[in-house]
């Protein structure tokens, strides 16, 4: 077939990849597999312990001791009554005894409690959504109604769950930092790599007029192309790893902890750009650093 | 053979290489335009010396002026520093002393930004091609309008008609290392010329063609100076030297040892 010159357009002036490159794709796609599941394990981290926190902060416990001459299981009644008259809340029950004891039963073990032991017997309250009633609110009718109780609102195991949210959050941006920074390494190493053995193209490129912007751009748009790919192969795993973890993986370990949901999925879909991003602003920067030298 | 346009100071012009090559006698191009001022050497080496680390200097105290528009053999011995010369001119190298001008900017002291706006009025023929040898012989001839930034419906067909005035017509999609040493001669050449630069070095451009093709290279060179390309070749062929009728720029031992004043071309 005889070459037509009307046709023509200009391709890349940089030579089609080698098998070097084809490994540091595979290196990317990993990286950006690893970056994924870290986003998703955050997100999913992130929402379990709002979740947690949602579920502490709706409800309360209190502790009812006997006082006088009316037995604990008759104060935790008149408290649970007078709780449940308090505005704000929804629903206030006493728990009965073998519930108590169940609780208390993890701690000092199955064996029964003798009799005379002044257990408290524990009253649960769950607060409306809206406008929800404050630990002052029950301690104040308690004390109003001569109760001997204490309100355990749950502040510090929200505290701690949202603290443990948060080191979730950001192990995981380190964790990404990391990532980026291991890929932007990488992709520096690469395009020094591809200056170096294509110094004759580059020669002859600065010889013929082009700027070291002209070079770098050429070094930028292939390692970006080669960055979205592996980005794009990186997700894509990462997302089958998250589906397979949310449809296998229920109640089984991590995913019981931390249940990926198919919306924490979308955190992979940013990846091929945020890869090819890292990879074009790496190569474009490393690029202009290596030819700052050229003559 | 190639019939010789005549070309006109200020007469309107065609894509620029196509209308040099033309085989219409009556096609006419416009004379490059000069950028710098008409007192302005095209190259000035003011007493230049150049060595390679430690070893002894290969040119000592060069002085000469080539003034735009001429045309110049650079002969002299093996390893007596012609291209060291032409790579003072398009800044491969830096001089160890003396000034390099070009155009009039001292390219010894020239701003990295600025070398390469110079060096697009530069075409350079290496002696060893230099082609890129993933390209066919059309992407490589069509790097330097596309460094340039053209549109490429702009200069497909100029790049068309070079190739086939070459005699590489046929060959436009094939890759360096499918052409013969003499096709890759013609290819580097067509390369360099392609953007009509304002001044033309050319290392050796005729060592790997017969006498034929070396006569078409030479007129083809011509030609571009008529037009105003400031040219200097260099060369060790004395027959070819010594039939041209063209000035010598004569090194032996580093030094410079004959300057014939250079006739212009188009100007």
């Amino acid at each position: 077939m005889s070459f037509d010159a009307t046709s023509w357009s200009p391709r890349s002036l940089l030579p089609r990849e080698d098998g070097t490159q084809g490994a540091l794709l595979f290196v990317i796609a990993v990286l950006a597999f690893l970056a994924c599941l870290s986003a998703i394990g955050a997100i999913a981290s992130e929402r379990a312990a709002e979740g947690w926190r949602d579920q502490l902060i709706g409800s309360a416990t209190v502790l009812v001791r006997a006082s006088g001459l009316e037995s604990a299981d008759a104060a935790a009644a008149r408290a649970a009554e007078t709780l449940a008259g308090v505005k704000g809340v929804a629903e206030a029950r006493a728990l009965d005894k073998a519930k108590g004891d169940a609780l208390v039963a993890r701690f000092i073990g199955p064996d029964p409690l003798p009799a005379d032991l002044p257990v408290p017997r524990l009253v649960a309250v769950e607060f409306s959504s809206k406008h929800p009633a404050t630990s002052a609110d029950l301690r104040g009718a308690l004390e109003a109604d001569g109760l001997d109780a204490t309100v355990e609102d749950h502040s510090l195991w929200t505290a701690q769950i949202m603290r443990t949210g948060a080191l979730a959050r950001w192990a995981a941006i380190g964790l990404f930092l990391l990532i980026a920074g291991a890929a932007g390494a990488l992709v520096a190493f690469a395009t020094r790599q591809g200056l170096d053995a294509r110094r004759d193209l580059v020669e002859i490129l600065h010889y013929s007029g082009a700027d070291d912007d002209f070079i770098a751009q050429m070094f930028q748009a292939r390692f970006a192309r080669m960055a979205a790919l592996a980005g794009a192969a990186g997700g894509l795993a990462a997302a089958l790893a998250g589906a397979g973890l949310h449809i296998f993986g229920r109640g089984q370990s991590v995913a019981a902890i931390v249940p990926v949901s198919w919306t924490d999925l979308i955190a992979v879909l940013p990846c091929p750009l945020v890869a090819a991003a890292i990879a074009a602003v790496t190569a474009r920067l490393t690029a202009r650093a290596v030819l700052m030298n050229a003559p | 053979m190639v019939a010789e346009s005549t070309p006109e100071r200020g007469s309107p012009s065609r894509s620029p290489i196509s209308a040099l090559m033309s085989r219409n006698p009556s096609a006419t191009v416009a004379p490059i335009e000069d950028k710098s001022g008409d007192n302005v050497p095209a190259v000035r080496f003011h007493g230049v010396t150049m060595a390679y680390g430690a070893a002894a200097p290969i040119l000592r105290d060069v002085s000469f002026n080539l003034e735009q528009g001429s045309l110049h053999f650079l002969t002299g011995a093996s390893g007596s520093g012609k291209t060291t010369i032409l790579k003072l001119i398009y800044m491969a190298e830096k001089p160890t002393g003396g000034r390099v001008e070009v155009f009039g900017r001292d390219v010894t002291v020239l701003p990295r930004q600025d070398r390469p706006a110079l060096r697009r009025r530069i075409g350079v023929v290496f002696q060893d091609f230099r082609l890129l040898e993933h390209l066919s012989a059309f992407d490589n001839t069509a790097l330097a309008p596309r460094i340039n930034g053209r549109r490429a419906a702009d200069y497909r067909s100029d790049v068309a008609e070079l190739l086939a005035w070459v005699g590489l017509g046929s060959r436009m999609d094939a890759r360096p290392d499918a052409l013969s040493d003499g096709e890759k001669q013609r290819l580097a050449i067509a390369r360099a010329v392609v953007n009509r630069p304002e001044l033309l070095v050319a290392d050796e451009p005729t060592g790997n063609v017969d006498n034929a093709i070396a006569q078409r290279i030479l007129r083809l060179l011509s030609e571009l100076n008529r037009l105003g390309t400031t040219v200097l070749i260099a060369t060790h062929d004395e027959d070819l030297v010594s039939r041209s009728g063209i000035p010598v720029l004569h090194l032996s031992d580093g030094t410079l040892t004959r300057f014939d004043r250079g006739r212009r071309g188009g100007r």
